[in-house]
């Protein structure tokens, strides 16, 4: 019963995940856009769960959900109407041409899961209940894996600057404002 | 594991990884883009979850914290370039942008 339940509950979140994709890339309003790739991490989250990865799910719930989404959602109403909504411009054969490329990056992908991992997929390892649990997580990243805690603290830095830097008008910009509205 | 097995969720996120694809080279809007790279990143953490469930170590989820926070990054350098596009009044349409000086 309770297989049946994880099955039913995983295939919903599966096809969430795969339609709400599909909604993001087909969608003509960047705002809807960004809503349905809230709804595709929030069902991502699901299937993170039920790989008993609990801290990657609430993470990727307050990361992504919490914090990236408002960015591209204030970013989407700050430029209002000017991003262009349609799909690619030129003519219809590069729409198909960019179709038939992901398609064979699936196959190819599909191909060499199945060629190299095929059988070793099936015997899973046999996980204790704390599997995946923050505890679990936050030792192992101030033990084994601390550099890479803190070589992620140092891009987030590098990124949280970039991102004044590129924010911030500069001097040129300003006058050439003012001009603007002088005139 | 309840529930499908591994192979179930690569496959998700192998399809999931070819929208993104088709997502990034279908659209004009950089911001749509960026959604799309947003798309493929995530289908990659799924993966590598996937995996970490399969072989019963951590290794995978910490690899895919970092991605997560290489994400955010990516995040905010594009779409702060973005704002930067359009406060100097250029077309924000990805077949237009073809020069990087300002």
């Amino acid at each position: 019963m309770g297989n049946v339940l994880v099955w039913a509950i995983w295939i919903l979140a599966a096809v969430g995940c795969l339609g709400s994709g599909l909604a993001v890339i087909t969608l003509t309003n960047p705002f809807y856009s960004a809503l349905a790739l809230i709804g595709n991490l929030g069902s991502l989250a699901v299937l993170f769960l039920l790989a008993s990865a609990e801290f990657l799910a609430a993470a990727q719930v307050l990361v992504y959900a919490g914090a990236v989404m408002v960015m591209f959602l204030f970013v989407i109403a700050y430029l209002g109407d000017r991003s262009p909504g349609s799909l690619a411009g030129g003519p219809s054969w590069i729409s198909l041409a960019a179709i038939v490329a992901a398609a064979a990056l699936l196959v190819e992908v599909v191909v060499v899961i199945g060629l190299k991992a095929g059988d070793g997929l099936a015997d899973e390892a046999t996980v204790e209940r704390a599997f995946g649990s923050p505890a679990e997580i936050g030792r192992l990243f101030l033990t084994d894996h601390l550099l890479a805690f803190e070589i992620t603290s140092i891009v987030l830095l590098i990124a949280a600057v970039g991102g004044v830097v590129l924010g911030t008008r500069s001097k040129a910009e300003d006058e050439e404002e003012l001009a603007r509205a002088r005139a | 594991m309840l529930g499908p097995d591994v192979a179930w969720y690569l496959i998700v996120s192998a399809i999931l990884f070819s929208i993104g694809t088709a997502g990034v080279l279908l659209r004009r809007s950089p911001l749509i883009v960026l959604l799309s790279l947003e798309i493929m990143l995530n289908s990659a953490n799924l993966a590598l979850i996937a995996f970490a469930r399969l072989h019963g170590g951590h290794d995978g989820q910490i690899f895919a914290l970092a991605v997560m926070a290489v994400a955010a990054s990516e995040v905010v350098v594009g779409l702060g370039l973005i704002v930067a596009i359009a406060r100097k009044r250029l077309d924000l349409d990805v077949d237009r942008l073809r020069v990087l000086r300002g």
